[in-house]
């Protein structure tokens, strides 16, 4: 092999921006002084509403045929920390990519002998916000592998395909466009750490699949399910992207 | 740039005007329509319709509520011509392979349209004419 095709074989090796090293900053970083103390201080962060909510339910069982999490899993505390630092992940012999919201709702059926939450609704928006609370400032730990690799090259795709009449991709806005101004957003790097959200414009919580269907509005392509497989497999994108960023949940944002 | 030979097919096919590119320009209005320059303000700011400000300042406009993704709108009317700014418009692609400005009146090489627009331009042609009046009347002076 001459130097030039061993040169690009190298290349073909090298990992894509994606999956390096380089810790992006997170989406807080972007906004005012203020937004950033009022996410940080527990006492003023409107989203811990939620979370507290979502101690009280950590702590409940619905019915007498139920159990609450904690009769399971104990103290939060010490059982859930760091599990939301590894979502989305693929359950050893599923084949089924699961974010934290379906593993809750996953637990609540198979487990708790109760129905699904609905998406968006305030119990899993409080549950998953109590449960991903417990990995504050943990470093997201998702990285490609045998098992998650065909999720994530699909939501790998998706982040680089234009859409929608605008036709345009996450990839123009939220690569190649940080830290320009879109209208009164700063655009930032559509990281998943923050998650779910205080969003004064939705003035309650929200989950990162929501915001994704305010993104594909805003290009007016078509908007995806809340927890269909095309958002979980951009969640998984975005959260090897973010690889090493610290938990933030709940975050603010405008 | 080429003639494009393709690009009135293309347009009557989907029930679009056609136009002629000439350079980088369409030099005669859609459809021979005239445009009103006070509606195409409108459309230029109105975020349910052109909503180029996410992307473009414009003057007299407070900062916070302009984007800076594209140049700023200021002189325009001085820099193009009416068919310049008229082709860009249309389909800023056309110039740009890689711009990131969406095409207005443009149909087809779309993905993922949301059902309530496929088939549909960003703006219809009397809209991009109202937009171009407006637009040429943009001196550099305040
Ligand atoms: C009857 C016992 C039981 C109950 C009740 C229960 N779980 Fe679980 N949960 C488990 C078990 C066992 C596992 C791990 C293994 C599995 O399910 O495959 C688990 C796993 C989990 C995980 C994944 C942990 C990890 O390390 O990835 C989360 C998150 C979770 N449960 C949340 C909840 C929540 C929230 C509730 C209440 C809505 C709940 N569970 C109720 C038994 C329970
Ligand atoms: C026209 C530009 C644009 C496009 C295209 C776009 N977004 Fe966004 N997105 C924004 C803006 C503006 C915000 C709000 C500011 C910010 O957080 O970046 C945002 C926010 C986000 C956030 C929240 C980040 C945070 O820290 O709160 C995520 C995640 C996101 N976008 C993902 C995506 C994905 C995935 C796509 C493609 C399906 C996409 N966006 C397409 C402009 C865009
Ligand atoms: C997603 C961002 C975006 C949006 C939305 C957008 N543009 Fe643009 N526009 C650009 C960029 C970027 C350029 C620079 C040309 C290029 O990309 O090659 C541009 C260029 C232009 C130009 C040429 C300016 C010059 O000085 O050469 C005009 C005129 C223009 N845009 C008008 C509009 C109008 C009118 C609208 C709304 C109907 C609009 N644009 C919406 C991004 C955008």
């Amino acid at each position: 092999m001459n130097w030039r095709a061993l040169c690009f074989a190298l290349i073909a090796t090298l990992p894509s921006a994606a999956t390096s090293t380089e810790i992006l900053p997170s989406g807080t970083t972007f906004l005012s002084q203020g937004l950033q103390a009022q996410a940080a201080d527990a006492g003023a962060n409107p989203g811990m509403l939620w979370v507290a909510d979502g101690e009280r339910l950590w702590n409940t069982a619905e019915s007498a045929a139920s159990s609450s999490c904690a009769s399971c899993h104990g103290d939060a505390e010490v059982s859930m920390r760091g599990v939301a630092t590894r979502y989305p992940l693929v359950i050893p012999g599923s084949n089924q990519l699961l974010n934290l919201e379906g593993r809750i709702n996953t637990c609540r059926v198979q487990r708790q002998n109760a129905l699904a939450y609905a998406h968006e609704s305030d119990e899993l928006l409080s549950l998953s916000a109590f449960v991903a609370r417990q990995s504050l400032h943990m470093p997201l730990k998702v990285t490609v592998n045998d098992a998650n690799a065909e999720f994530f090259a699909a939501g790998e795709a998706a982040f680089h395909q234009r859409r929608g009449q605008l036709n345009l991709s996450c990839a123009n806005c939220h690569v190649e466009r940080v830290g320009l101004r879109l209208r009164g957003d700063v655009i930032t790097h559509a990281l998943p750490n923050a998650f779910p959200i205080y969003r004064l414009e939705w003035q309650g919580l929200g989950s990162l699949h929501r915001r994704l269907r305010a993104c594909a509005l805003g290009v007016r392509a078509e908007m995806f399910d809340y927890g269909s497989e095309a958002y979980l497999n951009l969640e998984l994108y975005l959260t090897v992207r973010a690889n090493g960023v610290a938990v933030e949940t709940p975050g603010i944002r405008k | 740039m080429a003639a494009c030979f393709s690009c009135d097919a293309h347009a009557s096919e989907a029930g679009l005007l056609a136009y002629d590119i000439v350079g980088d320009a369409v030099p005669a209005a859609l459809g021979g329509l005239l445009g009103d320059p006070e509606r195409g303000r409108e459309i230029v700011l109105d975020r349910r319709s052109g909503n180029c400000l996410i992307c473009h300042a414009l003057p007299a406009i407070d900062q916070h509520f302009q984007g800076e993704l594209g140049p700023a709108l200021a002189g325009v009317g001085e820099r193009l011509s009416t068919g310049q700014i008229r082709l860009r418009l249309i389909d800023q692609s056309r110039i740009n392979a890689t711009t990131i400005m969406p095409p207005y009146y443009r149909v087809d090489a779309l993905s993922h349209v949301a059902p309530e627009y496929i088939g549909q331009t960003a703006l219809q042609a009397q809209q991009i004419e109202d937009v171009v009046a407006y637009l040429s009347t943009l001196s550099s002076s305040p």
